[in-house]
């Protein structure tokens, strides 16, 4: 039986780190990629030229280098606008930049990025015939976008979104890092102190392995369950 | 009221960027008309159609659906738009529309496909769009298939269950756009058929077509239009046995 030196329980900790960092990145990512789809798709040129700076900048900047920015600099950044508050208006206003906290909004914001790419390509794939049946009906734009556009689109979304999903997963092992005491973090000091690197990395990998192959199935199925009605062929 | 047109047009305009691709059709119908829209690709047919219900935003012109004119103002560049999308969302459940490419739902069964306007746009109980959806299955004859998707079915069925899906909306008009040009000869007839029979029943329509037999056998009122005017209008016997029109007389002329 594998024996963690008492490492157990931190490490089981910190995979629930993992795991909440994630999912809670991947809620703010799948909410900013539809923004920034619409927003790519939209009329107006402001929405566009923020929506395309928004992913130029963020594909273009390492992850890592995103993280330090924002966790160092965001710190920064509290502490000089809670002197200037307290300055001004002598109002006691400062938090502490948490770095779980800064693990979400990091990874969330540059997911996000690339699912604004993922579901503008969806949301292209839809062919026009489908929207314009919703509008000859007399649905509501709301309507039409909930009924129509949003499940037709998922359909063409869902490959992308399942691998941006796995690789966001394996980016939270970066936010180790910053220190937050992630599954990785935790498995890195175990392994410094009793010195051996491959009994507490291993199980950390096949963690990261039993969670990307099970999303693989669940995407799987939700593939399958948007493609109904559709004719495939072999 | 009771008599009340159905639809009127008056003198509708579109312009595309610089092309002006109808120059002022207008339009009377009386309840149980059958109106068929005829003349070659390009000669507006299908946009005169699509400014019915609002698909394209007619640069001048009336449209008055049941006594009630659709109200348009000017956006900031200048262009003509609908002043009202409610007003816009009422008419259009008022006039179903047909399309060429069928556009059924494609992630819904041909049961949902059929009852999701009338409970979400008519906020008719769903018992009873259930109800509705299965006696005009019945009608166009593929009750059979409710439960298929669409992609399961042939383009004949595909377009039967696309007029069931009007139907069902218990529309003032129906709109046909080219309902059978997508179709393989051979299932042109069962749909042709349908729309035989609701013609009968006196619906009122209005149909793009170049099934001129359909034209002549179905219609009340022929309209041939031409670069975007009406150069032949009235009856099926003036339009196609004694036209004014030397156009519509080469329209009818086959040259092989």
């Amino acid at each position: 039986m594998l024996d963690l030196k008492g490492y157990g329980p931190a490490l089981m900790d910190g995979a629930i780190v993992t795991i909440e960092l994630a999912f809670l990145s991947l809620a703010l990512s799948v909410a900013l990629g539809l923004i920034g789809a619409s927003a790519k798709l939209s009329q107006s040129r402001v929405a566009k030229g923020i929506a395309t700076t928004y992913t130029t900048l963020i594909r273009g900047v390492p992850d890592l280098v995103m993280m330090l920015l924002f966790y160092y600099g965001g710190q920064v950044a509290v502490n000089m606008l809670s002197d200037y508050i307290w300055e001004a208006y002598e109002i006691d206003f400062f938090f502490q930049f948490d770095p779980f906290i800064s693990g979400v909004v990091t990874i969330g914001l540059i997911f996000g990025a690339y699912m604004t790419e993922t579901f503008r390509g969806a949301f292209l794939a839809v062919e026009t015939g489908q929207i314009e049946a919703a509008r000859a009906y007399g649905f509501t734009r709301f309507h039409t976008f909930r009924r129509i556009m949003l499940p037709q689109m998922l359909r063409h979304a869902l490959p992308g979104l399942g691998n941006n999903w796995q690789v966001l997963l394996k980016t939270t092992a970066l936010v180790s890092i910053i220190g937050l005491t992630d599954m990785v973090r935790v498995a890195e000091e175990a392994a410094k102190a009793e010195r051996m690197p491959f009994h507490f990395f291993i199980p950390v990998a096949f963690v990261y392995l039993a969670l990307t192959a099970g999303s693989e199935l669940f995407i799987k199925w939700l593939d399958k369950r948007a493609n109904v009605g559709v004719v495939q062929g072999s | 009221m009771a008599d009340q047109a159905p639809l009127i047009c008056r003198d509708i305009h579109k312009t595309f960027d610089q092309l002006e691709v109808l120059k002022g059709i207008s339009l009377e119908t009386r309840k149980g008309d059958v109106v068929s829209l005829i003349g070659s690709s390009g000669s507006g047919k299908s946009t005169f159609l699509r400014c019915i219900n609002l698909l394209e935003t007619p640069t001048s012109g009336d449209i008055i659906v049941h006594g009630d004119p659709i109200r348009f103002t000017t956006n900031r560049k200048g262009e003509r738009i609908p002043a009202d999308n409610k007003q816009v969302e009422l008419i259009r459940a008022k006039l179903s529309m047909v399309f060429q490419s069928f556009n059924l739902w494609s992630h819904m069964t041909v049961l949902e496909n059929i009852i999701e306007a009338p409970i979400h746009v008519l906020k008719v109980p769903k018992k009873e769009a259930i109800e509705r959806a299965e006696a005009y299955l019945n009608k166009v004859g593929i009750y059979e298939r409710k439960d298929y998707y669409p992609a399961q079915m042939s383009g004949g069925q595909q377009q039967r269950a696309a007029i069931a899906r009007a139907l069902a909306m218990e529309p003032e008009v129906m709109l046909f756009d080219e309902p059978t040009s997508a179709l393989d000869p051979e299932l042109v007839g069962e749909v042709l058929k349908v729309m035989q029979s609701l013609a009968e029943e006196g619906r009122t329509m209005i149909v793009v077509t170049h099934e001129m037999a359909f034209a002549r056998d179905v219609s009340s009122q022929v309209l041939f239009l031409h670069q975007g005017v009406i150069e032949e209008q009235g009856t099926p016997e003036k339009v196609f046995d004694h036209p004014d029109s030397e156009r519509m007389k080469q329209f009818l002329t086959p040259n092989f």
